[in-house]
């Protein structure tokens, strides 16, 4: 380890795909290629990579053949990353945001060294230590303790030197019983558990992790988290973490960006990335519908016979909900959204709208039939108070409804808003996890006291009112360092 | 960064590595003895910690090597009763196969006493060559799964791959040395040039090794078509047959045989080893640049091995 301490390597890996190792000192940068300040860890600068994706099965010597002589490529090119360019200093915590496919994991692979750019450079100073693909590159037929000596080596470090962190690694995974058992019969969780631990514990000077937090039991995590939290605090120690935990972004990150299609769409601060990362997701359903609407305007413009929307048709031509308010709400704002309609009959009718739980499933709010008066192309205001909610997604979807003759106590549907016609939007409680309960423990006003034990019979009587007075004590002291936690 | 500033940098620093809440302390101090390194002498410091990073890189190899090496070794053997005894078995026994076809069947003979030796021997070099190219052909793509999670210098993979199968030669030459002496075969000065052959031997096929495996992350078939073509290449070797049969059949086409550099550094080892009467290169061919041809050969597919296998291992990752 000293030896290895003793200089601050760095590497630049370039687009001609040589990795040149250098050294790079304080006060020691004259050359302009790396004019890096001395603060600066990594620097991505102007970063490109493309894939072949190969069309027809490219491998064999056959279809190589094939594919030659009919001038085929074999291949089409995705341009995975386009030209990304940023700087993370020591002890950042850096959080790479992004939705599936956006490029992220090749960004990680790229500063790892497990790919190289097209074109571009990036320079590490220090040692880097990666944890990507929920692994560390583990061989199912050794035992966990054979593969911790092995990815010790990988990392750098010899025998000895896994020797004195090995009870270390073993400790933080939970794994002292498992050791000795090939690694084949280790459970998911456990084998991740295990790459975690030699990851955090192999004192890399840049740590990068792609996606950990959605790993291991909840003990597992709020160890995680712990080491998480006391990592930030050091100066020396930089952490590039890739997740789509919001909430892990806002309270461990200092920096971040957001990538999408292979660029950086958002690094202004980590506030602003989360949200529009929370954004970005919302909107899905409002891109595929766009396409839809091409497609059936399309549609309309061949068939002579108008054509409705999903849920809307000749009595109800038009549904839809329009948020007013900003996207992103706190628990302290109200959600405004509007209501257009359009019904031109003149019996009775109602509109009802309900939030649906994104996150956790479920119908927590519905508003029952709220009766309405205007007919004709109308819209209604709704201001709905957050302060109930803790961190969620709602999607809003609303209904006309009409009075049912079988059924006085109910109402029939007339119309109702598909994806498209919804509204999607997010509440942020910064106070809380994302994954806490739903409702805010603040807005229902909890009744406590104490009520008499009945007195048993002699005997184990005694043993069960001991283990009946601790019970409770562990449990409410769990949670309050749960709730510690997670106000920390 | 000068030797006398590390020092009490690399003190502290071992500190820090056996309780990580001295981490801090590390980085301050570290700091302070950085700076009148650099402010002395620039290009010295660089210098020096060039040098640095070339043997921590080297440490680092070294490191990834032995247990790569360690590893590739016990996953051999895994599942298997025997275990390691039959890294020494199996040339055994295809040597009694052999050995009783050819030897003692077909009458083959190379007029000297020891033949059954020196067959021994050719079969424990051949197993060498041809299990470390199998399994250098296939080690990369069997290693996939690491390349794919770990920056490491890919050449290891191949290396270890060709060491594991260089242990078994160790162990099958000690066999093989053991039944020389048994066998009353008289061992000259000529013995201490048998490394130099193992050597060539070794780096032979450390270059087919790497050609195979680079070929393999494109083309899978090469793993049929290298199983053919190296039972080609067998019979291509005098080795079960003495090369006096050769130049029965010509002796043009028998020197030609002898210009592949396996059978020339084959045929040295046994000459050197065992049996002065064996013919070599040396003392079969007359014309020095024609005897220096296997020896370019040889050169020339360990640099193509090289040059092939750089120019293509960063893209591994991506291809698999």
């Amino acid at each position: 380890m000293a030896s290895k301490s003793d200089f601050t390597p760095e590497t630049v890996i370039t687009a001609a795909g040589e990795t040149q190792e250098s050294v790079e000192e304080a006060a020691a940068n004259d050359t302009a290629a790396d004019d890096m300040p001395e603060d600066v860890v990594l620097r991505v600068s102007h970063v490109s990579k493309t894939f072949k994706l190969p069309t027809e099965q490219a491998f064999g010597l056959k279809q190589a053949f094939i594919n030659w002589t009919r001038g085929i490529k074999g291949y089409k090119e995705q341009h995975v990353l386009k030209d990304i360019s940023f700087d993370v200093k020591r002890g950042d915590f850096f959080g790479i945001v992004g939705r599936n496919g956006s490029g992220k994991s090749t960004l990680l692979k790229l500063i790892s060294g497990i790919y190289v750019p097209n074109s571009g450079q990036i320079e590490v100073k220090g040692k880097l230590v990666s944890f990507i693909e929920l692994g560390v590159g583990f061989n199912p037929e050794l035992t966990g303790r054979e593969n911790v000596y092995l990815n010790g080596a990988l990392l750098g470090f010899s025998r000895d030197e896994i020797d004195a962190m090995y009870d270390e690694i073993v400790e933080f995974a939970e794994l002292e019983d498992f050791m000795d058992q090939k690694l084949k019969n280790y459970s998911s969780g456990m084998q991740v558990r295990l790459a975690f631990s030699v990851a955090i514990k192999a004192k890399g000077d840049i740590l990068v992790l792609d996606e950990v937090l959605a790993v291991g039991d909840e003990a597992f995590q709020r160890k995680c988290d712990n080491f998480f939290t006391n990592i930030k605090k050091d100066p020396t120690k930089t952490v590039i973490l890739v997740t789509h935990n919001m909430g892990a972004v806002k309270k461990y990150c200092n920096k971040a960006i957001l990538i999408k299609d292979g660029v950086i769409v958002e690094s202004k601060s980590k506030d602003a990335v989360a949200d529009k990362y929370s954004l970005e997701n919302l909107a899905v359903p409002v891109v595929a519908s766009s396409d839809s609407k091409k497609n059936d305007k399309e549609k309309e413009k061949k068939a002579d016979e108008p054509e409705y929307e999903t849920g809307l048709n000749a009595r109800v031509p038009l549904l839809r909900i329009t948020p007013v308010s900003n996207r992103i709400v706190t628990s302290d704002d109200d959600f405004v959204f509007d209501i257009e309609y359009r019904f031109d009959e003149k019996t009775p009718f109602y509109v009802a709208f309900s939030l649906l739980d994104m996150k956790r499933g479920g119908i927590p709010y519905d508003s029952g039939s709220v009766p309405l008066t205007k007919r004709g192309h109308q819209k209604i205001r709704f201001t709905l108070p957050m302060k109930l909610f803790n961190s969620t997604e709602f999607k809003i979807v609303a209904s006309i409804r009409e009075d049912d003759p079988d059924n006085d106590r109910d109402t029939k549907l007339v119309a109702f808003t598909s994806d498209k016609n919804s509204c999607f939007f997010a509440v942020h409680n910064d106070y809380m996890r994302p994954d806490y309960a739903l409702i805010s423990p603040d807005q229902l006003p909890l009744k406590q006291e104490y009520v008499p034990v009945k007195d048993e019979p002699a005997g184990n009587a005694q043993a069960k009112k001991t283990q009946a007075k601790k019970t409770p004590a562990a449990n409410t002291k769990a949670t309050d360092s749960k709730a510690a936690s997670t106000k920390a | 960064m000068s030797k006398t500033s590390n020092a009490p940098t690399a003190g502290k620093q071992r500190q820090g590595n056996k309780s990580s809440k001295t981490q801090g302390s590390q980085a301050v101090a570290k700091k302070p003895a950085n700076k009148p390194a650099n402010n002395t002498s620039k290009s010295q410091a660089k210098a020096q910690s060039e040098a640095d990073v070339k043997a921590a890189n080297r440490r680092y190899s070294r490191i990834v090597l032995k247990e790569m090496v360690k590893t590739d070794f016990k996953m051999r053997y895994q599942g298997s009763v025997l275990g390691v005894a039959w890294t020494v078995l199996k040339p055994l026994l295809l040597f009694v196969v052999m050995y009783m076809v050819f030897v003692r069947f077909l009458k083959f003979t190379d007029g000297t006493p020891h033949f059954a030796m020196v067959l021994l021997l050719g079969t424990v070099l051949w197993s060498f060559f041809s299990e470390a190219s199998g399994l250098g052909l296939s080690s990369i793509v069997t290693h996939g799964d690491l390349l794919r999670k770990v920056h490491f210098p890919t050449w290891i993979i191949v290396v270890a791959a060709t060491l594991n199968s260089f242990i078994s030669l160790a162990i099958n030459l000690g066999v093989v040395i053991v039944f020389s002496i048994i066998n009353g075969v008289h061992f000259t000065w000529r013995v201490i040039m048998v490394p130099i052959g193992i050597l060539e031997l070794y780096l032979i096929t450390l270059g087919v090794a790497l050609i195979l495996a680079t070929l393999d992350v494109y083309f899978r078939d090469i793993q049929h078509i290298w199983e053919v073509f190296s039972q080609a290449l067998f019979y291509g070797v005098p080795i079960i047959y003495p090369l006096q049969m050769a130049v029965n059949v010509n002796p043009t086409f028998a020197k030609i045989l002898l210009l592949n550099p396996l059978a020339q550094v084959i045929q040295d080892i046994r000459y050197w080893l065992i049996e002065q009467r064996t013919p070599t290169v040396w003392n079969f061919i007359h014309t020095p640049w024609i005897q220096a041809i296997p020896i370019v050969i040889a050169v020339a597919i360990l640099a193509l091995g090289i040059y092939v296998f750089q120019r293509n291992s960063r893209k591994f990752a991506e291809i698999l």
